[in-house]
């Protein structure tokens, strides 16, 4: 039943083989065993899980069930969940219980799924690793000395261990693909502007993007029709019409034209990584695809670029803490202003702080053009690279990850080093395209490797269509780690 | 370009956050890392490229001119630091 896919489960539901409230209790069971040791949620309630399980037992009864009914889904704690406490990882918001919903919360409300806990992750969404949150680092399933991967870990090491069947997570820069890549999950992150942003706690507004976590690609693809869609209150929700899209799964790649970009199997690329990415593109050509040479000749520019904008941004949305409405507040101050300096610097991690000073440094007078204009202007460069080389390909592959998982505290604390894992990952999300990650082996070391596939804006329904073709063939997807 | 230790001290002034010496200095080393990554986009020439400020080319929306949220203001202040008479309460600004 844990390795079971949201069909069957679903069918489970619906057939009265099982009910919600059971299947509720049978995850929280597996929470209440491997939490302590893998640390992905934050917050377990108990009886708000089993409140939501009744309500969809009842809808179930009166016939009313959508495939997502009475499933329980890990919540990323970056979405605002009514009466949850919701930290986004931080002590600023370490005793911030939500007054609201965010409208992913609210779409999954309203088909009766069932809230299983929020998931850890970096403070505010910084990190690729996990290690930047206040509530500890999350274990890798797979390797206890490893990181999941950031900063949706908690959501990717719930799925991985199978503490949910699936899970919500957000990227800005790869948050969602490296750690399902890490954890040997499937995930993806959908065109910018399709899963509305309201109560998703922001990091940089003009990047982050919402989208689900699951073991499979016909998982996702129920998850994605649910979560997008449009909404007034964010005011870049693209308003178009609602896509089914799990309508083109079965289609057969016959002719499928798969652009494989040079630079992103050069220098740097792990061995091993290269060779299972490798192994599943050969699936591909074995099932009909042909395989294009492209050239993304900026990609090596995207780090800097995200590294402006990303912290720009970041540096704005973030003054809203202050210590006066919400969230964290000094103990000792003499005036305003050390209140807001004392309430911040306590409140804030360290690379939640140095991003801020980043942001405001590249945004201050005199360093605005060389900084901000210029990443702006690269940003068109880099986002033009893809739609040149749309131009010869259905969908580009790569690796998600330039290597498996590194060893938590491996990347020390020197933070390009950091950056530098998220090369494969961060031009996606300054072009707005959707990508996506899923399972294609395990390295030398025995740690999952990830697949990436990019589209074309909108192509979601395609890449989800190419990522169960590759499901069908292979079982990576449905391998668990010892537990 | 180089960062000097003012430039950290002044950067967080700016930014509302408070760091002793020695926090300046150790971030003076990583920031310094962090611009010399940054660096490198200086040697591209973008000269008549449109800045890119967005992933879509959307335009704000507008709505009509409406009610369309409940005050709620009791449920929002109950998670403030220091809340009076439906007010937020900070230090005295105005002697």
């Amino acid at each position: 039943m844990f390795n079971a896919s949201l069909k069957d489960l679903s069918a489970m539901l619906s057939g009265g083989k099982i009910s919600s409230v059971e299947l509720t209790r049978e995850f929280l069971g597996r929470i209440d065993a491997l939490n302590p040791e893998i640390n992905a949620f934050i917050t377990v309630d108990i009886d708000k899980s089993l409140m939501q399980a009744k309500l969809a037992d009842a809808m179930i009864a009166s016939g009313r069930a959508h495939p997502l009914t009475g499933i329980p889904v890990a919540q990323k704690d970056i979405f605002c969940a009514k009466d949850w406490l919701t930290t986004c990882g931080s002590k600023m918001l370490s005793n911030f219980v939500s007054p609201y919903d965010a409208h992913v919360i609210e779409r999954f409300n309203s088909v009766g799924a069932v809230n299983i806990g929020k998931t850890n992750m970096d403070e505010f969404a910084m990190g690729s690793s996990n290690e930047t949150s206040h509530y500890g680092s999350v274990k890798n399933p797979w390797d206890r000395q490893a990181v999941p991967g950031g900063s949706s870990g908690g959501s990717a090491a719930a799925v991985a261990a199978r503490m949910a069947p699936v899970a919500t997570g957000t990227d800005t820069g790869g948050s969602i693909r490296q750690p399902a890549a890490l954890c040997g999950i499937s995930g993806i992150k959908p065109t910018y502007g399709l899963v509305s942003r309201y109560g998703m706690i922001a990091f940089a507004s003009s990047l982050d993007q919402g989208g689900p976590m699951a073991k499979s690609a016909e998982d996702l693809a129920l998850m994605l029709g649910l979560m997008t869609g449009f909404d007034s209150r964010d005011s870049t929700s693209l308003d178009r019409p609602v896509e089914d899209y799990s309508r083109d799964l079965d289609k057969p790649l016959d002719g499928l034209r798969i652009g494989l970009p040079r630079e992103y199997f050069a220098e740097g690329l792990s061995a091993d990584v290269e060779e299972a990415v490798r192994a599943a593109i050969s699936e591909y050509e074995k099932m009909g695809a042909t395989i294009v040479d492209v050239s993304l000749p900026n990609t090596k520019l995207s780090i800097p670029v995200y590294y402006v904008l990303a912290p720009a941004e970041a540096s704005s949305n973030l003054s809203r803490y202050d210590g006066v409405r919400y969230g964290y507040r000094a103990k000792d101050y003499k005036d305003l202003t050390e209140m807001y300096e004392k309430s911040r610097s306590e409140g804030f991690g360290a690379e939640v702080k140095r991003r801020i000073m980043v942001g405001t440094y590249v945004l201050s007078h005199g360093y605005y053009d060389a900084y901000y204009m210029q990443a702006q202007k690269l940003r068109r460069l880099i986002a033009k690279d893809f739609s040149e080389a749309f131009k010869q390909c259905d969908v580009i592959m790569g690796p998600t990850s330039p290597s498996t998982a590194f060893n938590l505290g491996e990347k020390g604390d020197d933070p390009v080093q950091m950056y530098l894992s998220d090369i494969y990952t961060i031009a996606v999300n300054l072009a707005g395209l959707p990508g996506m990650s899923i399972p294609a082996g395990f390295g030398k070391n025995g740690r999952p490797v990830g697949l990436q596939i990019v589209g074309n804006y909108f192509s979601e329904a395609k890449m989800l269509n190419v990522a169960h073709q590759y499901q069908k063939l292979t079982d990576w997807h449905l391998k668990m780690p010892a537990i | 370009m180089s960062i000097s230790l003012s430039d950290v001290k002044r950067v967080a002034s700016l930014a509302r956050i408070a760091v002793s010496d020695a926090e300046a200095e150790a971030v003076l080393n990583q920031l310094s890392g962090i611009f010399g990554l940054i660096e490198e986009m200086q040697a591209v020439d973008t000269t008549g490229i449109e800045p890119m400020s967005h992933a879509q080319e959307i335009f704000l929306r507008l709505r009509n001119d409406e009610v369309t949220e409940q005050d709620q203001h009791e449920a929002f202040q109950k998670g403030a630091p220091q809340v009076e008479a439906g007010l937020y309460l900070v230090p005295k600004v105005i002697e």
